[in-house]
């Protein structure tokens, strides 16, 4: 009986990196393109209506979107190839 | 399709039966999260997963291909009689998990009977102990943790790069990427378990001399394959939903985006890698390291116990079922029929008793201690004795959690 640690292994790690950079990357899509939440004063988010994101945390954001987009892609591919 | 006797239609009968319930026993994997945080409508959620669980279904037939996958010996004289005896067991102890609300792994029911069957029949030779070993038990382990471990660390740097922003304006894209992750979760659960069941099909007509030998499933079992797990999903397990999206822990958007996230990438890594895990596991480990990768969030650890129980049951429980169907169906004829009417009995009980406290699209989020436990409520809990002993050994119902709602830090209401 012999357990393959390293397929274990080469899982764990994959999984986690991964994982957190998918996570990561979304995260920063969603900043990117969603309005940054008043600083300054106890306005409330009512308040951050007038608030608008830079076009270049936009493109960054559409950009990380992408980049999922393309993961998920492979995600798929890997099912179909399976 | 000729020379298919009639104890082989039973088998296929059987087999879809099993594959119906592991639709309906999943759903919870890919939906749960989902559902609990209101990123889909329950009613398309489970729509959802049942669309994309047909389409895995017709993707590949790798799995079905390989599925007695050296665990048991197919040269040792597996006859249909033990396949049968095996699918029952898988399907008994499939419908009691779902009767407790517990995510138990159908795969591992599915293993758990044919051993036990095998065991039976033919004797512990005809079982590869180490296959058993790699491809059963290690995952069984390795999976919630790896699951585990990864959504957590996902959920702290997902809250810790959106800490500045409100929470309605990430809501969007949180949901979207809820969704995004399920269906990948569905996808690849079709691909697997509607494989699992295609493979258990072919085995049966090649042992009863339908098909040649390595033969692929013909086009009618994939589809009717397809069709039972994806009409087995759309019926929803409501009551494995509930436990996996509310009763673990709460979730917020951000954490069900990174639990899906994580049981995804899990899947399909390991699978590409050549490890099977179980999808439920996967996803129940995952929705427990998102619990944790929230300040203020808490698992309830109660109600994870009694599924890690129930895990560590399905393979003894399953294979001892179907070791004493094996045993009653290598009697003859009237084995086999007796053991057909006890399944279909013992199935109607367990459905009946599900009816005295329905769970469905309509409840499936309500559970009751969403507020603090005022004085009425702890009053009646003092008086109301403990939930009465459960059908499943040692897994109490649904009905555990309230207890459990006075832990609550005020930390969690305030996250809000």
């Amino acid at each position: 009986m012999n357990i393959d640690w390293a397929a274990l292994g080469q899982v764990f790690g994959t999984t986690l990196v991964v994982t957190v950079a998918m996570v990561g990357l979304f995260t920063l899509g969603i900043m990117g393109t969603s309005r940054k939440a008043p600083q300054e004063g106890e306005a409330g988010t009512a308040a951050a209506v007038g608030g608008s994101t830079s076009a270049v945390a936009r493109t960054g954001g559409y950009a990380c979107f992408a980049l999922c987009l393309a993961a998920v892609g492979y995600g798929i591919f890997l099912i179909v190839a399976g | 399709m000729e020379h298919i006797t009639l104890l082989i239609g039973i088998v296929i009968v059987t087999a879809l039966v099993f594959d119906f319930t592991n639709g309906f026993h999943d759903t919870a994997n890919a939906m749960a999260t989902t559902i609990s945080t209101g990123a889909l409508k329950p009613k398309t959620a489970v729509a959802m997963s049942a669309v994309l669980n047909l389409v895995g279904a017709f993707l590949s037939v790798e799995v079905a291909k390989t599925i007695s996958g050296g665990i048991i010996d197919e040269g040792s004289g597996i006859r249909p009689e033990v396949i049968f005896a095996g699918l029952v067991g898988a399907i008994v102890w499939n419908l009691l998990t779902w009767l407790a609300g517990l995510p138990s792994s159908s795969s591992h029911a599915l293993f758990g009977g044919l051993i036990g069957a095998t065991v039976v029949s033919v004797g512990i030779g005809g079982v590869n102990a180490d296959a058993v070993v790699m491809k059963v038990l290690i995952p069984a382990v390795a999976a919630p943790i790896v699951a585990g471990i990864a959504a957590t660390a996902a959920t702290r740097l997902t809250y810790r790069l959106a800490r500045n922003r409100a929470e309605e304006d990430t809501a969007k894209g949180y949901r979207a990427g809820q969704i995004a992750s399920a269906a990948l979760v569905s996808l690849a659960h079709g691909t697997n378990d509607a494989q699992k069941t295609m493979g258990v099909i072919t085995l049966a007509l090649i042992t009863g001399g339908a098909l040649a030998p390595q033969a692929d499933p013909p086009m009618w079992v994939i589809a009717s394959a397809g069709i039972a797990i994806a009409l087995g999903t759309y019926l929803g397990g409501w009551r494995i939903i509930r436990t996996m999206g509310k009763g673990i822990t709460d979730i917020q958007p951000p954490q069900g985006f990174a639990a899906q996230t994580g049981a995804a990438v899990t899947i399909l890594a390991s699978s590409h890698l050549g490890f099977a895990l179980s999808t439920t596991q996967v996803c129940s480990g995952a929705v427990m390291g998102s619990g944790l990768g929230r300040k203020g969030g808490v698992v309830r650890w109660s109600t994870a116990g009694r599924m890690v129980l129930a895990w560590g049951l399905t393979l003894p429980a399953a294979g001892l079922v179907a070791a004493g169907a094996a045993f009653l169906a290598g009697q003859g004829t009237w084995g086999v029929t007796t053991v057909a009417v006890l399944g279909v009995v013992i199935c109607g009980a367990i459905w009946a008793a599900s009816r005295r406290k329905p769970v469905d699209h309509s409840n499936v989020n309500d559970v009751e201690p969403v507020e603090p436990a005022g004085v009425v409520t702890t009053a009646l809990q003092s008086v109301t004795p403990p939930p009465a002993g459960s059908t499943t050994a040692g897994a109490g119902t649904i009905e555990g959690i309230p207890a459990q709602s006075t832990t609550r830090s005020p930390a969690t209401s305030a996250v809000r």
